[in-house]
């Protein structure tokens, strides 16, 4: 589900790899990304209107993984 | 000339690796500052945006000699002791950004940069800035919104509020008024440098032509200024806004800064507007009003011969 | 934040300060079981953080314990500037030979603790600055050096006083100093320090003040007071709605989006930061406007505070619309405002284009800000409207809801 403002979209292969996973909760500073018990990607919906647009998640996986949308534009 | 500060001047930051810090750096090397190094115990070694980090102001002094400058920005239990460590080695210019410092502590500071000829800018202050010369401190924020707000200049700027400096600031810039040097100087009941305590300096600088001040209640600062002003018979006119007219009303209650209180009539704005008025200061009551303020004391100024 | 005058007796007493023998009382009863305990004349006062309890009669005298239940009957009931009492402090009745004024406060100016000692007192002492300039010392001490019975001893003397009374109050102005220090306080005074008939010397009354940025280091000082977390103890007591906003604001420490403080108009504000939210509440009641609030945004709070503080000041019964102002904004970032205020809109059940008369926050990325304010057809000006004209359509806004 997306926020008010904001959505993230991961693909599927990069939310399954736990390491990538990792990165993705390490380098978040308002917590969108967390981790399930099998370390595959959880994102945390109510946390997606914080996002700064810092754009550090998307330097990590390959190119085009993690996509941030803009819902007002 | 700017005051204080200019192109050359050498800083550091004290606690450069908290999350403000980090930002406060990227944004002062981006306006064109010479941070050369940064201080928090125990990280040693890494970088901030090329900045080294140090656990020890004395790393830093030792190697290259004491800096300029130290923009303090560790959490309130630490405050004074990095601030006595800028002072011990030889750093002359403290810009202290942390807010919600006791009292004590403060007066601390103040003495000892009092007895080894520093000085302080604030606590909880937002810093200084010479327009197209260099910024110390979190003052007008990026640099694109730094350029877009302050533009070089006649005009000194001094303001109780950090906010409002920058507010202040793009007024005049919009009204085709730059400035000299803008001085956030902290919102506590006692500052490391008050109005007056800046004016000599203002007073002394030949591309400073007028001052603008953003006051409030509380405290003795506008009293102490326009006895300056008047004492001294300053070359400078001032013009000042005065914010939180309603607190007159309010005895006892606390707004806004921690020094910002009506206890007595001497903190009331009606007081202050009074002694400020008295002493040839104008007070504008809408920010607005500012550059039009200054200008027609500039034209009223007596020719020099 | 202000003690009660027990509450800065027990402060003394602790200090080793003088202090008389007293109870408190809440009921009648109580005051005359205090009385009998005491054994003779007593003082029976109201216990109020505001001033001037003795002009309201909130201050009585008692020979008897009876008398003093009589007393607390004719107290109690007193509202000092609108401030009922916590309790009637019923203390023994002292034979004062003389009165004199201690204190230690903060001189701003010259960024030092000063000693305010007179030989008058008893009286407002401003009157005796003012009329009797020789009758009040004033003597600055270093926050650096340690504080030594010099100082104590100067102030003292300054004001003319010699022998033995010298060598009485200089410990204990000096314990007043120490006390001063030790406990982060921005006023420590003893009005009137009582000279009584057989040389000794007592604090009759007592006015304390802690600031506000000392709770945390001096936690276990305030407990063992039983000063609550939740009481300000500012010139009145917070009202729910504060509660609530500070309750807001402390759950999540990015930023500030708080310091609520309530009034009674229709016209809700979020606004700040600490000298723009002076300046806009000044500018919205010089266009006539009535402000529900007041409160303070700043150091670039989360999406989810500002949120919180939206739905909260919507909520406020009789508040039609809110104005969302600041000063040009360096660390607070328009967007991360603009998605807080809208949230809080929708929260509260209310169309964003509808309840927020006004947006005027300049300043850091504030493109960003602007689209989505455009996106929900919210009302907003940049930086060439200025706060004062941005209050002004706030109020005529509002008017025109007929609201």
């Amino acid at each position: 589900m997306p926020g008010t403002f904001i959505e993230v979209k991961v693909d599927a292969a990069t939310a399954a790899n736990p390491d990538l996973a990792r990165q993705l909760r390490e380098s978040c500073p308002v917590d969108i990304f967390a981790q399930r018990e099998d370390g595959q990607l959880r994102i945390v919906e109510e946390n997606l209107d914080e996002c700064v647009l810092c754009d550090l998640c998307k330097k990590i996986g390959p190119k085009g993984a993690v996509q941030v949308i803009k819902l007002y534009e | 000339m700017s005051i204080l500060i200019s192109r050359d001047t050498t800083f550091i930051v004290q606690g450069i690796t908290g999350r403000e810090a980090v930002n406060l750096v990227r944004e002062n090397l981006d306006y064109g500052a010479r941070i050369v190094g940064g201080v928090t115990p125990g990280r040693a070694g890494r970088e901030i945006y090329g900045v080294p980090v140090h656990d020890c102001v004395r790393d830093i002094c030792q190697q290259r000699g004491a800096p300029d400058g130290s923009v303090v920005c560790v959490p309130p239990r630490f405050t004074r002791d990095a601030v006595f460590e800028a002072i011990e080695n030889g750093i002359r210019l403290i810009v202290i950004v942390t807010e919600n410092i006791p009292r004590r502590q403060v007066a601390q500071m103040v003495e000892l940069a009092a007895l080894r000829g520093a000085r302080i800018i604030g606590p909880n202050c937002l810093g200084l800035i010479a327009p197209g010369e260099a910024k110390m401190g979190g003052i007008g924020g990026p640099a694109a919104n730094t350029r877009q707000a302050y533009r070089k200049g006649s005009i000194g700027v001094m303001s109780r509020s950090g906010g409002m400096t920058t507010e202040i600031a793009s007024t005049l810039s919009a009204a085709g008024l730059g400035q000299s040097t803008c001085i956030s100087i902290g919102g506590d009941a006692i500052v490391g440098s008050t109005y007056a305590e800046l004016m000599p300096l203002f007073e002394a600088d030949a591309q400073t032509e007028a001052i603008a001040i953003y006051s409030e209640p509380g405290g003795r600062m506008e009293a102490e200024l326009a006895a300056w002003v008047s004492e001294q018979k300053s070359r400078l006119p001032v013009v000042a806004f005065m914010a939180g007219r309603f607190m007159d009303e309010m005895r006892g209650m606390r707004f806004g800064h921690a020094g910002t209180i009506v206890e007595g009539v001497e903190d009331t704005t009606a007081q202050k507007i009074r002694r400020m008025e008295a002493a040839g200061i104008s007070v504008a009551e809408r920010i607005e009003e500012i550059p039009d303020l200054l200008r027609r004391r500039l034209a009223e100024r007596p020719t020099e011969k | 934040m202000r003690f009660y005058e027990y509450e800065s007796k027990a402060l003394f007493a602790r200090h080793g300060l003088p202090t008389g023998a007293g109870s408190l009382a809440q009921t009648a009863e109580q005051a005359r079981a205090a009385a009998a305990q005491i054994g003779g004349p007593v003082v029976v006062k109201s216990q109020v953080l505001s001033g001037g309890r003795m002009k309201a009669g909130a201050v009585q005298f008692a020979d008897t314990p009876e008398a003093a239940a009589r007393q607390f009957e004719a107290v109690w009931p007193i509202r000092v500037n609108g401030e009922q009492p916590r309790a009637v402090l019923v203390e023994a009745k002292s034979a004062v030979a003389h009165e004199f004024f201690a204190s230690v406060t903060w001189d701003g100016r010259r960024k030092l603790p000063v000693l305010l000692f007179s030989d008058m007192g008893g009286i407002d002492i401003e009157e005796v600055a003012a009329q009797h300039p020789a009758h009040l010392s004033r003597t600055h001490f270093s926050t650096l050096l340690p504080l030594t019975e010099r100082s104590a001893k100067e102030a003292v003397a300054a004001v003319g006083i010699s022998g033995g009374d010298l060598n009485r109050l200089t410990p204990i102005v000096l314990r007043l100093a120490q006390l001063f220090l030790d406990c982060d306080l921005t006023l420590a005074e003893i009005n009137p320090l009582a000279k009584l008939a057989d040389g000794s010397f007592l604090a009759l009354d007592g006015h304390v003040e802690m600031e506000a940025e000392a709770r945390g280091a001096q936690q276990a000082l305030l407990a063992e007071l039983g000063i609550g977390e939740d009481e300000t103890r500012q010139a009145r007591p917070p009202t729910d709605f504060e509660r609530e906003g500070a309750r807001l604001n402390a759950a999540d420490h990015r930023g500030v989006a708080g310091n609520v403080v309530e009034f009674d108009g229709d016209l809700g504000l979020v606004i700040g930061a600490g000298g723009g939210s002076l300046t806009l509440f000044d500018a919205v009641r010089r266009h006539g406007g009535r402000p529900a609030n007041y409160c303070e945004i700043g150091g670039n709070p989360s999406v989810r505070k500002t949120r919180n503080l939206t739905r909260l000041i919507l909520g406020k019964p009789g508040v039609g619309k809110i104005a969302v102002m600041m000063n040009v904004v360096s660390n607070t970032r328009v967007d991360i405002v603009a998605r807080g205020v809208i949230l809080g809109c929708l929260d509260a059940g209310r169309d964003p284009a509808e309840a927020i008369a006004i947006f005027r926050i300049p300043g850091s990325w504030e493109e960003e800000g602007f689209r989505i304010l455009e996106k929900y057809g919210v009302e907003f000006c940049d930086r060439s409207v200025s706060m004062f004209e941005a209050a002004g359509r706030a109020v005529a806004k509002l008017g025109g809801a007929g609201a």
